[in-house]
Order: C-alpha cells, then sequence, then structure tokens
C-alpha cells in the first residue's frame, strides 16, 4: 500500500509547486503570446525574499506567512520591470522573446550566485510545518500539504479574481479577442502590463513553498522552467481547469516514474508521455475554440 | 509581404565568400596558427557546423531548435564510445572497470568497435531520431515556442540521463582519454592537424551544402513555410515535410559536428550537450544572422572563442556578456551581425518604426493571432 501511496501523494505536492509555476506562464502566454523563459528565475528571486524575511523576522513560525505576499510583490515587480523594459517592444515577436528572456534568465542567475553564497542558502521550515500525516499508513510531511493547500488558494484567488473583478473581465477579454478589446475601451497595455506582474508574482509565490521542499539556490529556477512549460503545452492555453489538471498528472507522473525507474529516466518518460499526448490533442487538453487555422 | 533574400544578388559572390573561407581555413590556418589555437580553431569549427545547420532550422525554418545538444550528443558519444574502444582494446573500458570490475560490457556498446558501424551511426542515428521528433510534432502543427520548449525538454532529458548512468556512459564526468582516432594516434602532431582539417573541410561542405539548398525550390519553399505556413498549405504544399527535411538535415550537422568535437576536445560530458550548451549553440547563431548564409557559422566561432577564452577566465563576466548579447542582439538586430551592412546610409534602409525584418515579424503577428 506503502509503495502505491507514497508516490501519489508526493506526486500531488509536486504538481501543486508545479501548478503554482505553471499558472504564471499560462498566464502570459494564454494572453500575450510571450513565453518568459526567466519565469524559473522570477521563482528563485521569490525563494531568496523568503531568505531575505526570515533575516528581518527570525521567528520562522511568523516569517513564512509574511514572506508570502512579499515573495509575490517582489517577483511581481521583477515582472513588471521586465515588460516595461523589454517585452513591450517585442510583442510582434513571440519567438524571439523567448531568446531575450533566456539572455535575462542567464543575468539573473548570475547576480544570484554572486549576490548570495554558491551553495546555496538555508530557509528555516516553520515548525508547524515539521509534523507528519498519517495516510493509510504513510507518514506524510505537513509541508507537502502546505503545498497543496498553498496553489489551492492561489488558484481560488486567481480565477475568483479573473471572474468576478473588472481587471478579471478585461484580461478575460483581451485573451478571447484583443482587437476587439482594445475597440471596446480597454487598454490592453495596461491589462497586459498587470497580467505580467501577476503571472510573476505567482511564480514569486511558488519560490517560497518551492525553498520549503528543496534548496534554494541560484539553479533552483532552471530545474522549474521546463516542466512548467510542459505543464502549459499539455493543458492547453487560456484556460485554468486544463493547467491545473495537467500539473496534477505531471506531478503524479513523475512521481511514479521516478519510483519505479530512476530520477534521471523519469524525466526522459514524462518528456515521451507529453509528446505522445499532444499527438492526441496537439492544442492541450483544453482549449478556447477559435475559428483559426492552426 | 516582401520576400526577404534568399540568395545574395549574383550566386557567385557567396561562392567565391566560400572559397575564401576554405582556403583561409584549410590552406592559412595550419601554417599560421600554433598546435594550440589550430585546436581551439577546430573546436569552434565544430560549433560553427552545428550553427549552420541552426541557421537553415531557425534562420530560414522558423524552428528555434533549442535542444540540437542531442544531435550533437548522439555522434559525439558515437564517435567517443568507439575512440574509447580503440583504446581499450580487448579489455573493458577503465571507467567501467573503476565502478565494477566484473560487469561485461553494456550491450550497445558491441557494434561501436566497428569503425563503419560508428560512421553509419554518427550519420543514421540523428536522422532517424530527428525523423520520428520531427514526423510526429510538425504533423500535428506543434510549432512557434511548444516546439522550442519540447527540444530543449529534451536536451535537458538526455543530458540528465546521461549524468546518471555512470557505468554505462561515464556519467558527469564523461569519456575521455582516446589515443587512436580510426588507427591514428592522436598525440601525433601530423595527425592533430589531420582532425582539424576533417573538421574544417565538414564546415566547408556543410556551407556548400546549405547554400545550394538555399538557391534551390526547396529553399524557396522553406522560406516561404517560415513566413506563411498556412498559404504553403493552401497552395498544395505540406509544410510538414518541408519542415522536416530541414530539421533532419540540421540535426546531422549538429551531430557530425559533435562526432568531430570528441577527437579535438578528448572529451566529451553531459555539460557540452545539456540547455546550456544548446543555447549556447543559438547564441552564435543569433549573434552572426540566423538567416544568412555565413552569419550562423562566424557568429557560432565567435561567441566559441569568448566561451573557451573569456568563459575560463572571467567566468562571470562571460555569462553576463552571454545574457547581454542575447538581448540586445534580439531587441535591436535580429538578423544579427549580418543586416549591419545594409542599416548604412546609401542602402535601402528601413524605417525606424518598422521592425528590421517585416516578414517574419508580420508572419509571427498572424501566428500570435491565429
Amino acid at each position: 500500500m506503502d509503495a502505491l501511496i507514497a508516490p501519489l501523494l508526493n506526486g500531488s505536492a509536486q504538481g501543486a509547486l508545479l501548478l503554482l509555476a505553471a499558472l504564471g506562464l499560462s498566464l502570459t502566454f494564454g494572453q500575450m503570446g510571450v513565453i518568459n523563459m526567466a519565469h524559473g528565475e522570477f521563482l528563485m528571486i521569490g525563494a531568496f525574499a523568503a531568505y531575505l524575511v526570515q533575516q528581518v523576522i527570525t521567528a520562522s513560525n511568523l516569517s513564512i506567512p509574511v514572506a508570502l505576499p512579499v515573495a509575490f510583490v517582489v517577483a511581481g515587480l521583477f515582472g513588471l520591470l521586465l515588460e516595461v523594459t523589454i517585452i513591450q517592444w517585442m510583442y510582434r515577436r513571440p519567438l524571439d522573446t523567448l531568446l531575450v528572456t533566456v539572455g535575462v534568465g542567464l543575468i539573473l542567475q548570475q547576480a544570484a550566485l554572486q549576490i548570495f553564497p554558491s551553495q546555496g542558502v538555508p530557509v528555516e521550515k516553520p515548525g508547524w510545518l515539521d509534523g507528519q500525516l498519517n495516510i493509510l499508513g504513510y507518514e506524510w510531511p505537513l509541508r507537502q500539504l502546505f503545498t497543496i493547500l498553498l496553489a489551492s488558494v492561489c488558484v481560488a484567488a486567481l480565477s475568483a479574481w479573473l471572474k468576478y473583478t473588472s481587471f478579471g473581465r478585461r484580461i478575460r477579454a483581451t485573451v478571447q479577442n484583443r482587437d476587439l478589446a482594445e475597440t471596446s475601451g480597454i487598454s490592453t497595455r495596461t491589462i497586459d502590463r498587470l497580467t505580467f506582474f501577476t503571472g510573476s508574482g505567482l511564480a514569486g509565490v511558488a519560490g517560497v513553498a518551492a525553498s520549503l521542499i528543496g534548496g534554494t539556490n541560484s539553479q533552483m529556477g532552471a530545474q522549474y522552467i521546463i516542466p512548467a512549460f510542459l505543464v502549459v503545452a499539455a493543458g492547453g492555453i487560456g484556460q485554468l481547469k486544463g493547467t491545473i489538471i495537467a500539473a496534477w498528472a505531471v506531478g503524479v507522473a513523475l512521481s511514479y516514474f521516478a519510483y519505479w525507474t530512476t530520477g534521471s529516466l523519469a524525466q526522459v518518460l514524462a518528456f515521451i508521455l507529453v509528446i505522445v499526448f499532444l499527438q492526441l490533442r496537439p492544442q492541450g487538453l483544453f482549449t478556447v475554440r477559435t475559428r483559426s487555422l492552426a | 509581404m516582401t520576400k526577404p533574400r534568399t540568395t545574395g544578388p549574383k550566386p557567385w559572390i557567396s561562392l567565391s565568400g566560400i572559397g575564401v573561407f576554405a582556403v583561409l581555413l584549410l590552406a592559412v590556418a595550419p601554417l599560421v596558427l600554433t598546435d594550440h589555437w589550430l585546436n581551439n580553431l577546430g573546436k569552434y569549427c565544430c560549433w560553427a557546423i552545428a550553427a549552420v545547420g541552426i541557421g537553415l532550422a531557425w534562420g530560414r525554418g522558423g524552428m528555434l531548435v533549442m535542444g540540437q545538444g542531442v544531435f550533437f550528443a548522439l555522434g559525439a558519444y558515437s564517435m567517443a564510445m568507439h575512440l574509447t574502444l580503440e583504446t581499450a582494446g580487448d579489455r573493458i573500458p577503465g571507467f567501467m572497470v573503476l565502478y565494477d570490475p566484473l560487469a561485461p560490457l553494456p550491450m550497445f556498446w558491441e557494434p561501436f568497435r566497428s569503425a563503419g558501424f560508428t560512421l553509419l551511426a554518427i550519420v543514421l542515428l540523428p536522422v532517424v531520431m530527428a525523423g520520428i521528433l520531427g514526423y510526429a510534432l510538425f504533423k500535428r502543427r506543434v510549432k512557434g515556442a511548444y516546439f522550442a520548449i519540447l527540444t530543449q525538454a529534451l536536451a535537458v532529458a538526455l543530458a540528465t540521463l546521461i549524468s546518471s548512468t555512470i557505468r554505462e556512459t561515464g556519467g558527469d564526468t564523461g569519456l575521455s582519454d582516446f589515443k587512436y582516432f580510426f588507427g591514428f594516434v592522436l598525440n601525433d602532431p601530423a595527425n592533430k592537424v589531420m582532425v582539424f582539417l576533417i573538421a574544417a573541410g565538414l564546415l566547408i561542405v556543410c556551407l556548400l551544402a546549405v547554400w545550394q539548398l538555399y538557391r534551390s525550390r526547396f529553399g524557396e519553399l522553406l522560406v516561404a513555410t517560415r513566413d506563411a505556413e498556412e498559404r504553403v498549405r493552401f497552395l498544395g504544399y505540406d509544410p510538414a515535410n518541408v519542415k522536416l527535411v530541414a530539421f533532419v538535415v540540421s540535426a546531422l550537422m549538429a551531430s557530425i559536428a559533435g562526432a568531430m568535437f570528441v577527437p579535438i576536445v578528448g572529451i566529451i560530458t553531459p555539460a557540452e550537450i545539456g540547455a546550456a550548451a544548446s543555447i549556447l549553440m543559438i547564441a552564435g547563431v543569433a549573434f552572426g544572422g540566423r538567416a544568412s548564409l555565413f552569419g550562423p557559422a562566424l557568429g557560432a566561432m565567435a561567441v566559441g572563442w569568448g566561451q573557451s577564452s573569456l568563459g575560463s577566465t572571467w567566468p562571470e563576466g562571460w555569462t553576463y556578456i552571454l545574457g547581454l548579447l542575447f538581448i540586445v542582439v534580439i531587441l535591436f538586430l535580429p538578423n544579427g551581425l549580418s543586416s549591419l551592412p545594409s542599416r548604412f546610409p546609401g542602402r535601402t534602409r528601413p524605417k525606424p518604426d518598422v521592425p528590421p525584418t517585416p516578414a517574419i515579424a508580420a508572419a509571427e503577428l498572424e501566428e500570435v493571432r491565429a
């Protein structure tokens, strides 16, 4: 029983982390056609923000709840800066945006390597995350449950925000038909910036969660960006539910593969799985129906 | 829609350019350069071969191949396995004995004892793999950023796989200490010159091949597919086939590059083929000019020089330079250094508010809208 339950629970937590990382990517890709390869580095910024908050508020029980909004704002501001300085000039060349943000990612990684100790920094786990939860005989670490709860809260907040607020309505209008939205008096430029801020901020929140599970170092972003994008590709763009299901599926699949084989073979298998899946549904799980050709 | 220059105004200009390049590499360089620099130049030639392939797939075909390290690895590890076995003779290769002295040679190593099989593998492995991957993706119309990230994911996966199979592939330390190259002693300076000449010669051959491709109907079809895939489809062609051919040829070039990299550099590790290495290959192509004939090769040589000189003496600075290179070149000079001459006054200068490559930009805009 343990062999079946453990990968499922671990994989769900990994999927929740992937979901947090993929939400922002999916938002910006769906709305602007922009792939931000520095997204992983925004996640890293969130994790380092958590570390810095702990230097100010030393009680780790309190510092993590404080770090979450701080990481959101800090990573979001970095995203906003990127949008204003570089990306806004490149909306006509989405594939080139990918390369430019690769460059930004390289610079951010190197900067983190020089500012912080190269072996990484420790982020203290709060005491209330230390325990385990016994599920059918498996001692499930509470911090994994915390990741899932955090992802759920973020998704709920995001979907409520998209559905009920005026900003959310404008974002959805821009995603569905940019020209018509603009004609209706929506400032798509402002909306783009807001989306970029939110997406990058979510990466920051993901970074705090990642810092509680793995190490915090300059390379941590690079390991999340590819799986997160596979999630976006498999989930289809423009809708949250596809991203949610795909993130969970990829996380659990990775976890089971790693359990049966090795961690590295699991990555290869997950990659093949996504390729095969794209054969069946090239547009991903769910798509907004359009009348376009491709 | 304006058609970008597919060939120079007169074909003999490009051809004589290749001629000059060939004389410089094959005749002048071995006479002028010291052994050390000739070896370095050989390494840059390998990166340039891979870059020519990327120029074909990305510059002309619009497929951003971010995982050429995979095909580079197929060629490099095929060659390295053969050279390792040649050096080891009848015994089990040294690094394998370290981990488990009694275990036999892994099954997939056995055929690489044969020189003929190795050469065949260097050509066929990338063709088959790129063929299957490309067919699966292009037929389902997977393109743009999806295609780019999937290729990069493959590079990450392969590098991780190699890192973790220490007994079979040498893991992170890779394969090294080759003594013989198809019967020739690698330490001999004369043989080193020969290996360099093979690499440089292959680069010239690849340049000639893409020069011919760019002039052919296929070259025009490839550019047409890049700029307006739907129109090509409506004209009765299958864009998937066009892209597939370009992708397979570029994979083959990457594999050849990898195969020559091994005897020249003397070591192959997962670090040379992973995501970072694949991105480095892109950097050279972007810098030189993705759609031009010479741009990718010269750009790759320049970036290769930066990587091996600055990258070792001043690694922090080199990473910043590389990052800035991506940002500045892509933002301000999407067609790389090769587009500089046409930006000077006197020639046709693009209007400031229009991107320098209206064709590419318009096509991609359509893609976003679609």
